[in-house]
């Protein structure tokens, strides 16, 4: 016969063994994550279930920004406007100018069979908000795969870069941006054309110079403008500014912090700028070719 | 006599399940408000400070199951390694369950102290897990968020007992 305890009294198994059980399918799922990145189409459909309440809950932010933009005073619409017409005229000569150069360029460049630069197409979008993790410097923006937005497509404002797609959802995605520790940007320095290597540091407005001989040429006020050496920036837009730069001779390399040239944080308007046209494969190395070649054979 | 740290039972109606459902469901929305900048740090995890109250007071209606989902909601929403807060929530789900008859027996003021270091330990498994992962420390201000979560518990009991209290009977005098 079979004892089966009356329904009162059945919990099922215990906390502690439930706390395995829940442990153990967080720590798999940490895993797969962290180490082989298996779970994309799993990160996907929780995107989308936590897509409605995400817009529900930036609904009211929203909103009261569009009715404070309805109630601006006259006077600051007109100061808006002079400065708005002064800027245009200002921008029109600079335009104008401009096209002079690109068509001197373009016949240079002619000249020198060298590739167009390509002007990929840019897209705006909205950050939506900023996620909620200390250990990282990420923003959601409301563009996503369906708007056509691809992972690794570079995201500026009007001054300069601030980071780059990294995952893509449906209707949103996450930028990283170069404050992220672990996020690297391939820089030219304007002044002296010397590359370098950016890297983040998690704090916002500091970014890093990394492996900088100790002698090499870098002075505090330097521009850097992305290099383009990386198949993801464009080459030439304004990333950081050169704030402190530390020669110690106990160390190898200088220490040479910058700060963020676009405003990294204040922002909710971006641009993100089109997938660069992918860059072609490495060559295989030589004696690799002949191996393959004599196996075929 | 009870000791003047008890608390004085009180009798309560039993829980509605769709008001567990619609309070975690806040607390989904609270955490997803679009906080930005310095109160970014300030912001309490309110989805853990909500399941850490039913695991306590209810601990045979909400379990393991949701405090997990929640978790993994969370981890979507932040773009931050899958499972992190499903590990974390789980363990607060576990200390709060161990713990409910020990804490429901206390005030107000020992119950905070309580539930301090239970979302502290939240923080530490989330902290943990990154830090294995290979991310630096964020600094303190890391924790200020459980602090304030926790000074908020005494109004968060308040509240969520509300729907609960009897209706006074029209017909007892």
């Amino acid at each position: 016969m079979e004892h089966t305890p009356p329904p009162l009294f059945r919990t099922g198994p215990t906390p502690l063994a439930r706390l395995m059980i829940f442990s153990m399918l967080s720590v798999v799922l940490l895993i797969a994550d962290a180490r082989f990145n298996y779970l994309t189409v799993l990160r996907q459909v929780t995107a989308v279930v936590v897509y409605p309440l995400q817009r529900l809950v930036a609904a009211p932010a929203a909103m009261g920004k569009r009715i404070s933009e309805f109630f601006v005073s006259h006077g600051a619409l007109r100061r808006d406007n002079q400065v708005l017409i002064e800027k245009n005229l200002e921008l029109a000569q600079a335009a104008q100018q401009a096209q002079a150069l690109q068509k001197e360029n373009a016949h240079l460049r002619g000249l020198l069979e060298a590739r167009t630069r390509i002007s990929a197409p840019s897209k705006i979008a909205e950050i939506l908000y900023a996620a909620r993790d200390p250990f990282s410097r990420k923003v959601m923006i409301d563009q996503g795969s369906q708007h056509g937005i691809e992972p690794g497509q570079p995201v500026g404002d009007h001054i300069g870069i601030i980071g780059q797609i990294t995952r893509v959802y449906p209707w949103l995605s996450e930028v990283t941006l170069i404050t992220d520790k672990g996020h690297l940007v391939p820089v030219l320095n304007l002044r002296t054309g010397l590359r370098a290597v950016l890297a983040g540091t998690g704090d916002d407005g500091l970014l890093e110079l990394r492996f900088i001989p100790l002698s090499a040429d870098f002075q505090t006020g330097d521009q850097l403008v992305t290099s383009g050496i990386d198949g993801i920036y464009p080459p030439g837009l304004p990333v950081a500014e050169v704030t402190n730069v530390e020669r110690n001779t106990a160390y190898l390399f200088a220490n040479i912090a910058c700060k963020p040239l676009a405003s990294v944080n204040a922002h909710s308007q971006v641009l993100v700028l089109g997938p660069l046209p992918p860059i072609s494969e490495r060559p295989q190395d030589a004696p690799a070719a002949a191996q393959k070649k004599r196996k075929k054979s | 006599m009870a000791a003047p740290a008890m608390s004085r039972q009180e009798l309560l109606l039993p829980v509605k399940p769709a008001f567990i459902v619609l309070t975690l469901i806040a607390a989904l929305l609270a955490n997803l408000l679009p906080w930005s900048g310095g109160m970014l740090w300030l912001a309490p995890d309110f989805v853990a400070l909500i399941v850490l109250y039913w695991c306590i007071h209810e601990p045979r209606k909400i379990g393991f199951l949701a405090a997990w989902a929640l978790g993994l909601l969370m981890d979507v929403a932040n773009g931050s390694l899958f499972g992190q807060h499903a590990l974390a929530y789980s363990i607060l789900a576990y200390a709060g369950i161990v713990l409910h008859r020990r804490v429901q027996r206390f005030s107000m003021a020992p119950q905070v102290l309580h539930v301090i270091p239970l979302l502290l330990l939240t923080d530490l498994v989330v902290l943990l897990v990154r830090a294995l992962a290979g991310a630096d420390f964020p600094g303190y201000a890391y924790f200020l968020g459980s602090i304030i979560g926790a000074a908020l518990w005494p109004a968060l009991s308040y509240l969520l007992k509300l729907p609960q209290r009897p209706r006074p009977d029209p017909d007892r005098v």
